[in-house]
Parts: C-alpha cells; sequence; structure tokens
C-alpha cells in the first residue's frame, strides 16, 4: 500500500475544532502572543500612534485570514501546482525586471493595474515548494546530479532578486532552498563544497555588489568610522538595546526610541526598542516565544507523510529561524545591516502575509494527515 | 527504465536526523545572540546608559547680558541692541558650498561674509554653529523662516550685539567689543565665555571685561537626535554683566572734540578732586560699529593706512616732548629743592651757553627776555632762565622730583594701553644707550624737549596734580558700577596714590600765579585765548620740535611741510583758587601752543564750567 491512498477514514477523536478549522493550536497561539507583543512595541516606538497600531491590526487580521485559508488547502493539491506557480513567479521576476516600479531604489514591484505586486514575496514559498517537489519523489539524500539541478532552481530566482536589488529578500530564499537540500539529507561532502564554493564566490560577489551594499559590509565591520552616517544605525541601536539593561526602561520610556535616536525604529529596528524598554528579560520572553514556533514547526514537519510535506514544512520552519536571527544579529551589531523585517512584530505589509501563508502550509500539513494503519 | 525504489523508513530517519541537527545550528546561533545580549544589556550596561544620556542630555550655555556703558549724567555710550543673526553647523551639513548657494538666494550673503565664515570655520569645532550673517533684516528672518525646512543645520539666532549710538564719540575711551579670537581665549576662563561670541578688545570694553561680561549660566535640556530641544531639565541662570557708569560727561567730550577741527591730536580733562576723566579726546578717531562684528579689510586697510591715523589712541600712546609746558614742574622743583628763589634773576640775551662751551642754545625769542625772574620767565616761558636752573638742578635732582608728578611711568588710568613716555635719568641713559649723560641734555630737559616725552594723560594728571599741591590721584574713568537687579551705584574705590612732599606752600601758589599770568597777565604767552573768561585759571603753553633746527636756522612754519610743524601743547587749570578741572591739550603739527591748543583747551574749560555742578 502506498501513502497515497486515500482513505478518507479520520478517527474520530480527532474531528475537534483543530481538525474543523484546520489550524494547529499551539501554532496560532504562539503566533498571536507574538503578534500581540509587536503591537505593544510597536505602539511605543510609533510614539503612541493609533493609526499605526491601527493599520498593523489591519494587516495582521490579512495575514491570519491568509494563513487560515492556505492551511484549507490540501498539500497534494498544493504540490501539484508548485511548477506552475514557480514558473511564473519566475516570469515574474524577469518581467519586474523589465517593466517594474522603482520604490527606494529598487525595483521589487509589479504594477498590475488593479494590484502592485511583488513577485519575489511570492518566490518565497514558491523556491522551496519547488525544490520540495523536485526531490519529493526522488531517492533521498539527493545524488551530485540532482543537486546540481535543485541548485540551478534555487540560483535562478536568486540571480533574478538579488539583481532587483533585494539582497535580504534573495537571502532569505537561497536559504529556503538550501534548508530544503539539507533536511533532504545533502551530504556533508557536498555541503562543505558548497561553503567552499561561497567563500570563494564572495570577491565576485562584492564586485557585484552595488555601492550601499557594500557600504553596508564596511558599516558592519567598523560602525566607529562613520558615525553619523551609515554607522549611525548600529551605533544608535547598540545604545538602545545596551542602556535597557536586565529589566529595561519600561513600556513607552525608551528615550532612544522617544527621541528619535533611533531610525526605523518601528520597522527593521523594532528589536532594539523591545531592548530598550523591556530589557534582556523581554527579549528572552521573545525569543522563547519564538522558539516554540520554531520547535513547534520542525515538530510538525518530521510527523508530515510525505516527503513534500516534510522537506517543504521544514525548510519554512528554518527560514522563519533565519528571518529572526538575521534582523537580531542585525540590530545587535553581530550582522551587517540587511533590510529585514523582525517577523509577526516589525510594521510591515506584504512579507507578513507570506510569511503567514507559510504557517498556513505547515498547519495544512499537520491537519491533512491520514491515520496509517498501524 | 530505472524504477526508482524509495525507503521509506530510512529518509523519515534521515529527516528526523537533519531536523535535529537543524535545530541543534539554531540553538547555537540563538545561544551566540544572547550572549551578544548578555553583553550589551548587563556587561556593557552602564556604558551604554552613559551612552543614551549623552544622547539625551545636552548642557547648553546662557551667555550674559554685557553690562551698559553710562556718561556720568545717566547718557548711555554702549548699548546691548537685539538682532538677529544666522548661524550653520558645518556638521549637519553634507553640501556646504550647495547650502551657501540656497542661502544667498534668501539672504544677501556678500564675499566678505563667505570669507569670514570660511575663517571661523577653520577653527571652530564643526558641532559648533558658526555665524554667517549677522543683523538680519525682518524680512530676511522671514524668508528665511518659509524655506527653512530645505536647510538642516542652519539656525536663525536671536541675540544682542553691541551697539555704540554716539559713533566715534569717546570712541578712543570706550573700546569696542569683537569676536573672541585665538589670542583672547588665552588670558580667558573659556567655560564662562561659552555661549559669548564677543569680548573687549580696547578700552574700557577691555579693562572692565570681566565685570561688564557677568558669569555664564547653563541649561541642561532633553533634545532629539536632530539636537532640537525637546524640554528643559535644568535652569541655572547667568549673573549679567554690571553696567558702568564713567566720569566722562559726554556733553564735555563733544564740545572738546568739535573744538579740534579738522586737526590731530589728543585732549584729556581730569577732575582734579578724584582723577576722574571728564573728557578723553584722540583726534581723529574711529567708529567702534565697524569693529563688533568684524571689519571688512577694505575698511580696515583704509583705517590703517590713513595718515591722520584715526586708530592711534593719542591721549593713551601718543608720546610727545612736553616742550615748555614742563617749566612750571621744573620751576617748582628749583624752589621746593632750594636751588633758587621766587626773586632770583636771570639775565637772557637769548642764547644760553654753557661755561668754557661755543655752542649756544637759543632762546624762542631771539632778542632775549632780558632780566626774568620765576614769575616772567614762566609767563614769557623764557628759555634761558630753564637752561640756567636745569642746569643748576642737575639730570638726578630734575628726574627725581619730575617723576614725582608721574612723568614717566604709567598714569595707572584704567584704559588699556597707555604707554609710560620718557623721563630721562643717568641711569636711563647708561641702561638703554650705554652712554654717559651730557649736560647739554640736561639743558634741553628743563625746556621739555630732548629725549622726555609725555603722554597726554600723563600731563593732565600733572596738571592736576599741580593744581592741588601735591595731592596726586589715580586718573581713571568708571566712577562707580552698577548690578544688573540693583538700581544703587557701587562707586570704584579711588584713594589718591601720592602726596608730594610739600617744603613750602609759597613755592606752589608761586608757580600757580605765574600760570595764571600765562593766560591772564599782561605779558602772557597765552594771554590771548585767556581774554574775557569769567573765571581764573591757569595755564602754561608748550611748542614741542617735531625735529631739531640748528642753531642759527629760523623756524619757519609757512616753508615746512605741514607734517613736520611743531606740536602745539597747553596745560590749564580752573578755577584758580578752588579747581575743577585740569586739561592738557595736544595738536599735532599745531605749531605754537599759544595759537592752536590754547583756545582748544578754553573751550573745554568754559563748557564744563558753564555746567549745573552735579556731585
Amino acid at each position: 500500500m502506498t501513502p497515497y491512498l486515500d482513505s478518507h477514514r479520520e478517527d474520530a477523536s480527532r474531528r475537534d475544532w483543530q481538525h474543523i478549522l484546520h489550524l494547529d493550536a499551539m501554532l496560532l497561539f504562539s503566533l498571536v502572543a507574538l503578534s500581540t507583543l509587536g503591537l505593544f512595541v510597536l505602539y511605543s516606538s510609533a510614539g503612541g500612534d493609533d493609526q499605526l497600531v491601527i493599520r498593523q491590526c489591519v494587516r495582521l487580521g490579512i495575514a491570519f485570514s491568509a494563513m487560515a485559508l492556505v492551511a484549507r488547502l490540501r498539500t497534494q493539491w498544493l504540490a501539484r501546482w508548485t511548477p506552475w506557480l514557480y514558473g511564473s513567479g519566475l516570469l515574474l521576476l524577469a518581467a519586474v525586471l523589465a517593466f517594474g516600479d522603482i520604490g527606494k531604489g529598487a525595483q521589487r514591484w509589479l504594477d498590475l493595474g488593479f494590484v502592485r505586486f511583488q513577485p519575489s514575496e511570492m518566490m518565497k514559498l514558491a523556491v522551496p515548494m519547488m525544490v520540495a517537489w523536485y526531490l519529493a519523489d526522488k531517492r533521498l539524500p539527493p545524488s551530485p546530479g540532482r543537486f546540481l539541478i535543485a541548485a540551478a532552481l534555487i540560483v535562478a530566482p536568486v540571480l533574478l532578486i538579488a539583481k532587483q536589488p533585494d539582497l535580504g529578500t534573495s537571502l532569505l530564499i537561497a536559504s529556503s532552498g538550501f534548508f530544503v537540500l539539507f533536511l533532504a539529507g545533502l551530504s556533508w561532502k557536498l555541503l562543505g563544497g558548497l561553503s567552499l564554493l561561497v567563500g570563494a564566490g564572495a570577491p565576485v560577489l562584492w564586485h557585484f555588489m552595488h555601492d550601499y551594499q557594500r557600504q553596508r559590509v564596511i558599516t558592519f565591520l567598523d560602525p566607529e568610522q562613520d558615525p553619523l552616517g551609515a554607522g549611525y544605525h548600529i551605533i544608535q541601536s547598540k545604545i538602545a538595546i545596551g542602556s535597557g539593561g536586565l529589566f529595561g526602561k519600561g513600556w513607552l520610556n525608551g528615550t532612544q526610541a522617544h527621541l528619535e535616536f533611533l531610525p526605523e525604529r518601528s520597522t527593521d529596528f523594532i528589536f532594539a526598542v523591545l531592548g530598550e524598554e523591556f530589557g534582556l528579560l523581554g527579549i528572552i520572553v521573545l525569543l522563547v516565544i519564538y522558539s516554540i514556533v520554531i520547535v513547534r514547526c520542525i515538530y510538525i514537519a518530521t510527523q508530515a507523510q510525505d516527503t513534500y510535506s516534510r522537506l517543504l514544512g521544514g525548510s519554512l520552519a528554518m527560514t522563519f529561524f533565519i528571518y529572526i536571527i538575521v534582523n537580531t544579529g542585525m540590530v545587535t551589531g553581530l550582522l551587517p545591516v540587511v533590510g529585514l523585517p523582525l517577523p509577526l512584530v516589525s510594521y510591515g505589509g506584504t512579507s507578513m502575509v507570506t510569511l503567514m501563508a507559510g504557517f498556513g502550509i505547515l498547519m495544512s500539513i499537520h491537519t491533512h494527515r491520514k491515520l496509517l494503519p498501524t | 527504465m530505472r524504477v526508482t525504489i524509495k525507503d521509506y523508513l530510512f529518509e523519515s530517519r534521515l529527516f528526523m536526523q537533519r531536523s535535529v541537527q537543524a535545530l541543534v545550528f539554531a540553538a547555537l546561533l540563538i545561544a551566540v545572540l544572547v550572549g551578544r545580549l548578555v553583553y550589551l544589556q548587563v556587561v556593557a550596561h552602564e556604558h551604554f546608559i552613559t551612552l543614551s544620556d549623552d544622547n539625551r542630555i545636552k548642557i547648553l550655555p546662557l551667555p550674559p547680558n554685557r553690562g551698559l556703558i553710562f556718561d556720568r549724567n545717566g547718557i548711555i555710550l554702549a548699548d546691548n541692541l537685539p538682532s538677529y543673526r544666522l548661524e550653520i553647523t558645518p556638521e549637519q551639513i553634507h553640501d556646504m558650498p550647495a547650502t551657501l548657494d540656497g542661502l544667498a538666494q534668501l539672504i544677501d550673503i556678500r564675499d566678505i561674509d563667505r570669507k569670514r565664515f570660511d575663517k571661523l570655520r577653520a577653527r571652530t569645532p564643526s558641532f559648533k554653529p558658526v555665524p554667517l550673517r549677522f543683523h538680519l533684516s525682518d524680512e530676511e528672518v522671514a524668508r528665511f523662516a518659509t524655506d527653512r525646512h530645505r536647510f538642516p543645520g542652519v539656525d536663525i539666532v536671536a541675540g544682542l550685539s553691541r551697539h555704540y549710538p554716539h559713533g566715534s564719540l569717546a570712541a578712543h575711551a570706550l573700546g569696542y567689543v569683537g569676536r573672541i579670537d585665538e589670542r583672547d581665549l588665552q588670558r580667558i576662563d573659556a567655560s564662562n565665555y561659552s555661549g559669548t561670541t564677543h569680548i573687549g578688545k580696547v578700552g574700557v570694553e577691555k579693562t572692565y571685561e570681566q565685570t561688564l561680561h557677568g558669569s555664564v549660566g547653563y541649561r541642561q535640556v532633553e533634545t532629539n537626535a536632530e539636537g532640537r530641544v525637546l524640554r528643559t531639565l535644568v535652569r541655572s541662570p547667568p549673573v549679567p554683566g554690571e553696567n558702568l557708569y564713567l566720569t566722562l560727561d559726554a556733553e564735555l567730550q563733544h564740545i572738546a572734540e568739535q573744538a579740534f577741527g579738522t586737526h590731530s591730536g589728543a585732549a584729556v580733562a581730569i577732575n582734579p578732586e578724584t582723577g576722574g576723566i571728564l573728557a578723553f579726546v584722540s583726534q581723529p578717531a574711529y567708529d567702534p560699529n565697524l569693529f563688533v562684528n568684524g571689519i571688512d579689510t577694505e575698511t580696515y586697510q583704509a583705517l590703517r593706512d590713513d595718515d591722520d591715523q584715526p586708530l592711534f589712541n593719542r591721549a593713551l600712546r601718543g608720546q610727545y616732548p612736553p616742550g615748555s609746558t614742563i617749566k612750571p614742574f621744573v620751576g617748582l622743583g628749583g624752589l621746593e629743592q632750594g636751588i633758587t628763589t621766587e626773586h632770583s634773576h636771570t639775565y637772557c640775551p637769548g642764547f644760553y651757553q654753557l661755561p668754557g662751551k661755543d655752542r649756544r642754545y637759543r632762546d624762542w625769542k631771539r632778542s632775549g627776555h632780558g632780566t626774568v625772574e620765576l614769575n616772567s620767565a614762566i609767563a614769557q616761558s623764557c628759555d634761558v632762565y630753564f637752561y640756567d636752573l636745569a642746569l643748576s638742578m642737575g639730570i638726578d635732582r630734575l628726574h627725581s622730583y619730575l617723576s614725582q608728578f608721574g612723568f614717566g611711568t604709567r598714569s595707572g588710568i584704567d584704559i588699556s594701553g597707555e604707554l609710560p613716555g620718557l623721563m630721562p635719568s643717568r641711569e636711563w641713559k647708561r641702561a638703554s644707550r650705554n652712554q654717559p649723560w651730557f649736560p647739554g641734555e640736561t639743558l634741553i630737559t628743563g625746556i621739555g624737549q630732548g629725549f622726555m616725552l609725555t603722554t597726554p594723560v600723563q600731563l593732565a594728571s600733572a596738571t592736576a596734580t599741580l593744581s592741588k599741591y601735591g595731592r596726586r590721584m589715580t586718573p581713571h574713568i568708571v566712577a562707580s558700577t552698577q548690578k544688573s537687579d540693583e538700581s544703587s551705584l557701587t562707586p570704584v574705590a579711588n584713594d589718591p596714590m601720592l602726596y608730594i612732599p610739600i617744603e613750602q606752600r609759597e613755592h606752589w601758589h608761586a608757580v600757580i600765579e605765574a600760570m595764571h599770568e600765562v593766560v591772564q597777565g599782561k605779558h602772557g604767552t597765552a594771554r590771548k585765548a585767556g581774554k574775557g573768561a569769567p573765571y581764573q585759571f591757569a595755564g602754561k603753553t608748550g611748542t614741542a620740535q617735531v625735529f631739531g633746527l640748528k642753531e642759527e636756522e629760523k623756524y619757519d612754519a609757512a616753508k615746512l611741510e605741514e607734517r613736520l610743524r611743531d606740536h602745539s601743547l597747553f596745560i590749564a587749570f580752573a578755577p584758580l583758587e578752588t579747581p575743577k578741572i585740569a586739561v592738557a591739550v595736544v595738536v599735532e603739527n599745531g605749531g605754537s601752543g599759544s595759537a592752536v591748543a590754547a583756545p582748544i583747551a578754553r573751550t573745554i574749560l568754559d563748557a564744563y564750567l558753564k555746567m549745573p555742578e552735579t556731585p
């Protein structure tokens, strides 16, 4: 017998609300907790701007709805549409480079007349889906030849997005593809070779970087060299976090944030506001909730019944982690400034919908399981 | 076709294994992150707290308002006027030339403004604002206000600016303030001057800098990242500078300055009772307002290179041979030291010869004065009488007696920059020229020529001392100070610095009588100047040679270029019995003392004695 058999025999005990709504309670509550904490920090960073908080609430509503919607889609259905999604995404990326709107100095948006659309957001999900789809019916771990094909599937959209230029998103998409390969059991030899390749490729990458991207790397290496220019963000956010101490200055009392020393304090640098006002304690609480989300997602992936779901679920979980570590690493001065938001806490639209759609996929994986005969 | 056989159990275990590895990887990175946070928030917490406070708390200086200067009747001589200046903080400007060009479209910015700005900018730390324009008009302020958002780092600052409402009146006494420069910074307490842009450069403004300046205050403020002040946390108000009331009489000063006409020279009028300066003239003068915010190069060069030297403070720094004005003091010395008597006779044939020498020392009157005694010698200014007396006294006694009147030393007047003049002596000549003293030099010292140099301030002070029978006051121009929040005045202490010992009052009386003869006697050299005076007064003319004439050469003023003409001097005090004013006048290249200097002195005396009495 194969797992593809549609047995439709579901355990009566599992017919609770989680399965009716296709939601996972633990994941859902953790995400709600994160969003709530995020709203509090946002209210403070926005200086009591109700409008900003209300807009964020609306976005959260849309994002959670997107999650609930995606959670209803069967993974088999998703798998069937994966190549189409990926292919059209690739085409749209090419279209963005050709006809896209320029916003904030980068071509990311495609104006379809009725809606402005960011194809790179779609690819955040499409790339791991595609790699997982490609490997799902192959023998694992993948052979070097198949690894090369999978790598090509990742590199093509990553290059197109990096060209926009959007370093943060291309990095995320590259890592989501990489995690599929890693979870599929890519041999350590190939992993070693891959890291050597990246190391050797760094100078080449430097050559192709835009000036502002190079500046970010230079600034990361030595923020003090330009304290009022490019290094200002990092220095000020370190001051904000460091001055917060163990217990923080208290909600709405962060001087760095409220006296406007901290740039981008509602978006990419909101973690510094949390650190300043709630201290190490507040950050630990946030990190604990994030950890619960990640561990729960990995658990869901391990419980998945087909390779596609497993690889996709695991990759989405790890991509979520990459989001967190890149943002917090940047704000604390461990990593160069890469424009990535802190998931579910930073103010921002499209990326949150994509992110929650990813959690929708995970919930779908978990709630559409069929009981295996034991 | 090869059929792929998938080993589900193996793949499931492989996935489980890899998931655990991924979680370990994530846990490691989170551990690094937490380590970093512990470092930032626990280990280096104090450091960042300090930085955070530095970020938001700034200390802003509150500069004190400079004290005002009034004349003795409360007429304001130095004032503070509200003014707007445009300041640029270079640190906050990304493209300075573009910013300046942009500003130039709104506000009149001349090349000199830019040059001064560049100069100031080069020696100011970049976080400190540098002024670009002063005294903006209301219209300019309004134009900038509408476009302000285009110019971050550019601000309009309201402040007070020093103003001298009477322009050049008493300019050499008042001096002026100017921007603080590096030399000033070395002699002031920089923290007391934070926020202050100007400092007294010369004159009373400089001498009384500490009193006028006051003490700086502070404001501790919370600012945002752009440096905009959000609220004041602590405020410690500044102590304003004290006002100064001068002994100077603005009206008398004006009359005295006018009396000079186009002549260059100096006049100092002193109240002999107190030593207070009543008028302090150095002509020509300049408008001190030009210097307040930095004079432009062309104007400055014009002033500096002017042949009449308007920037030269003649009253304080002009060192002139006193000429015959020294004769009353020499005569008094002869009487007091017992070398001569009031009625000793000397015959004047029109020249004098040292015993056994051929050289003839001329009298100004070629035909000679005949037989003279002290009274007629002073009244007619006989040179031969004083050649003879000086020779009998010798340079040592001459030096010691005249020195008591302050000749050769700074008078100690409270206007900065005074020069000491010169009262020659054997020691001085040995030290400065490594030569012995020659008797001929004693002769010409007796008539105020040769090495001897005096300033108008010294002459006026000596005349005042003589009029008060040796009671010598330090000349001073500031009468009292006034704290800004008090109406009462605090007088500046001024006790007599010296009583010249008196052998016989009659000697002093005789000399003063002789000076009375000069102006109001039948044969006095300045009898024209004394004509019709409704009061009795004493005076003495003097003519100081600008260059020496040969023995038989006759002085012909008309033939000489004006610049080589003799200086005209006159000293006087009035009224005779109860002196209220002593004056010394020097008119450069004026010719004889009686012709030019005496009438100016008379004008000053008349004007002052006509004024109502002030306590």
